[in-house]
């Protein structure tokens, strides 16, 4: 990264991200904290752009806000007395060490990490994404989508009622 | 790629963009470097709204909607104010300036006060990857189609924050059907614009347009299928009428939009037009050629091509909106899964194959035209068929009355009586 624009750019989205995740956090009320998600979501793949991966940025776009937040949305206003303000709860400590040791451990290892310049072309193109995808990383995508089936109908097996079964084999 | 004859002349305005650069070299001269830059988002903004969003906006959008639909409806339409009723949509402006906007007092004040800036700021993104010429496009990224829809997914979110910071129980319901619509028929959306992708072989949108002047084609002869599912989809999507139920005036007030009023209702209904243009801009670009128009494009300026192609598929969705009833919830749904899901899916295999045929044996060009006309069978004997899997058989003359007139209303007749006869 160099010039003056993305160095901006860069500290801008940082603030953004960060503020809007420790909003997630900090709101009471549910869908502030989603919205204030969504515009987290938005702050990571302006971080995209910025790596010069369009595509990325897209993809998270349309699967992290467009697809992800608007079902959380609705999940939330299906949810009988979900409108109810989060309240404290007995998990407050526990949740403040995890995330205390999850953060160090992630700081540790950016710090310690040898961080290399290389001189490959920066930008990650949609053709060269989608070769990879399909030809050196075709086994762990194909488990990756076995995997999303099997949740959908694991999913739809749970919902389920007996009594919806039987009127199904019965009609 | 046919060379675009257009010159660099400031004169040539076949290419609106040697204009700009003429004007933008002089005022380089005149103020201190750097300036210009900041001059450049200005004045192209400039230019843009006085070409296109404005006409297109007051005058395609709300004037000539309105006239239409009276026109199809059998009535007049605005005719009073200013010749032909043009001025209508500048008093309507006026008048929505003036009103109050009000703010119920249980409402979460500030996502009600947001909603409507984050309605409006995606529906001016969205023309930034336009091609509104070989040279005239804001930003010619690899991937504008997925920037489309990436783009096209944000309004939702802030019709939610409408519905519901509203605090009204029709606004919320509006609210819910908003996102249930969208979620449903993002994908059939997806899946068809993917065919397209996959047949073109590219994702931006400037490289489609070159795709069909290169063959040259239309993109609908050979993807009728794909046309057929975006344009159901981003009707339903955009809230037009013979799919709006999410602000179903029958049912349910105004939707998402009942607590709205002044102009920040003005912002909702003005965006409206906006992204229905939009989503005309883009299947213009995508399935009818773009600035292309075999061959006239060298003579005639591209934008003028584009905008006139946009203008009517904006038609047809006036037309949609005058003579088709509006639908319901559960019908729209159950279209959206059981109907073109799957034929979104069937178009996608056959475009793949289609592909795989035409790029591993090095067939020319002029075999898409055999796709097309592959495609256009597969496409009736498809949505035959899968109607046929429903059971749906419409009558092709109905021989029985089915609400009769009585004082008090229509009531259905009894059809085991047998009723009258027509």
């Amino acid at each position: 990264m160099s010039g003056f624009g993305i160095t901006v750019a860069f500290w801008i989205l940082a603030a953004l991200t960060l503020a809007s995740a420790g909003g997630v956090m900090a709101s009471r009320n549910l869908i502030h904290a989603v919205l204030f998600l969504i515009v987290a979501f938005l702050g990571v793949s302006g971080f995209f752009i910025l790596l010069s991966a369009d595509f990325l940025a897209m993809a998270q776009i349309i699967i992290y806000v467009g697809a992800i937040s608007v079902l959380i949305l609705f999940a939330i206003v299906l949810t009988p007395r979900a409108e109810r303000d989060n309240s404290e709860t007995s998990m407050v400590l526990p949740a403040l060490l995890l995330g205390t040791t999850l953060a160090a451990v992630l700081l540790f290892v950016l710090y310690d990490a040898n961080w290399n310049v290389t001189n490959v072309e920066p930008g990650l193109s949609a053709e060269v994404l989608g070769s990879a995808l399909l030809s050196v990383w075709v086994l762990p995508f194909e488990l990756a989508s076995v995997l999303l089936t099997a949740a959908l109908v694991g999913a739809l097996m749970i919902v389920r009622r007996q009594e919806d079964e039987e009127g199904d084999s019965a009609s | 790629m046919l060379s675009f004859l257009a010159t660099d002349h400031w004169y040539d305005l076949r290419d609106l963009a040697n204009l700009y650069r003429v004007v933008l070299e002089g005022l380089d001269h005149i103020f201190p470097t750097g300036l210009v830059y900041v001059l450049t988002a200005l004045l192209g903004f400039i230019a843009f709204f006085v070409v296109f969003v404005l006409p297109s906006q007051l005058y395609v959008g709300v004037y000539g909607e309105r006239r239409l639909i009276g026109r199809m409806q059998a009535r007049q339409g605005p005719n009073r104010v200013g010749p032909l009723g043009l001025l209508q949509p500048v008093a309507d402006a006026i008048k929505l300036l003036q009103k109050e906007a009000l703010t119920p007092r249980s409402a979460d004040r500030l996502i009600m006060w947001a909603a409507p800036v984050l309605f409006v700021a995606p529906a001016i993104l969205i023309f930034a990857v336009i091609p509104f010429g070989p040279r005239m496009v804001f930003a010619d990224i690899p991937v504008s189609l997925m920037y489309f829809l990436a783009i096209s997914s944000l309004p939702v979110i802030a019709s939610f924050m409408a519905g519901w910071s509203s605090n009204n129980k029709y606004s919320l319901f509006g609210a819910m059907r908003i996102v249930a619509m969208s979620i449903s028929y993002e994908i059939p959306l997806v899946l068809g614009l993917l065919a397209v992708s996959v047949l073109s072989g590219t994702m931006s949108l400037q490289g489609m347009v070159y795709w069909q002047q290169d063959i040259p084609t239309w993109m609908i002869l050979i993807q009728p299928i794909a046309f057929a599912v975006y344009f159901i989809g981003v009707s339903a999507e955009l809230n037009r009428t013979p799919t709006d139920i999410a602000e179903a005036e029958s049912e349910i007030v105004a939707g998402y939009l009942t607590e709205y009023s002044g102009m920040r209702w003005g912002l909702f209904y003005g965006m409206d037009i906006a992204y229905a243009l939009g989503a005309s801009a883009f299947a213009a670009t995508i399935f009818f050629g773009g600035w292309s128009l075999f061959g006239l494009e060298q003579w005639v300026p591209p934008w003028l091509i584009f905008i006139l192609k946009t203008y009517l598929f904006y038609f047809v969705f006036i037309w949609t909106r005058g003579t088709l009833p509006r639908l319901r919830i559960d019908q729209l749904m159950s279209f959206a899964w059981k109907f073109l899901l799957p034929i979104a899916l069937i178009n996608l295999l056959v475009v793949a194959v289609e592909r795989l045929i035409w790029t591993s044996n090095d067939l020319p060009d002029a075999i898409v035209w055999a796709f097309g006309a592959v495609n256009i069978v597969l496409m009736v004997g498809i949505v035959f068929i899968w109607a046929k899997v429903f059971k749906y058989d419409p009558k092709k003359r109905p021989t029985k009355p089915r609400l009769v007139n009585e004082p008090g209303g229509y009531r259905p007749v009894d059809l085991e009586q047998g009723g009258p006869s027509l």
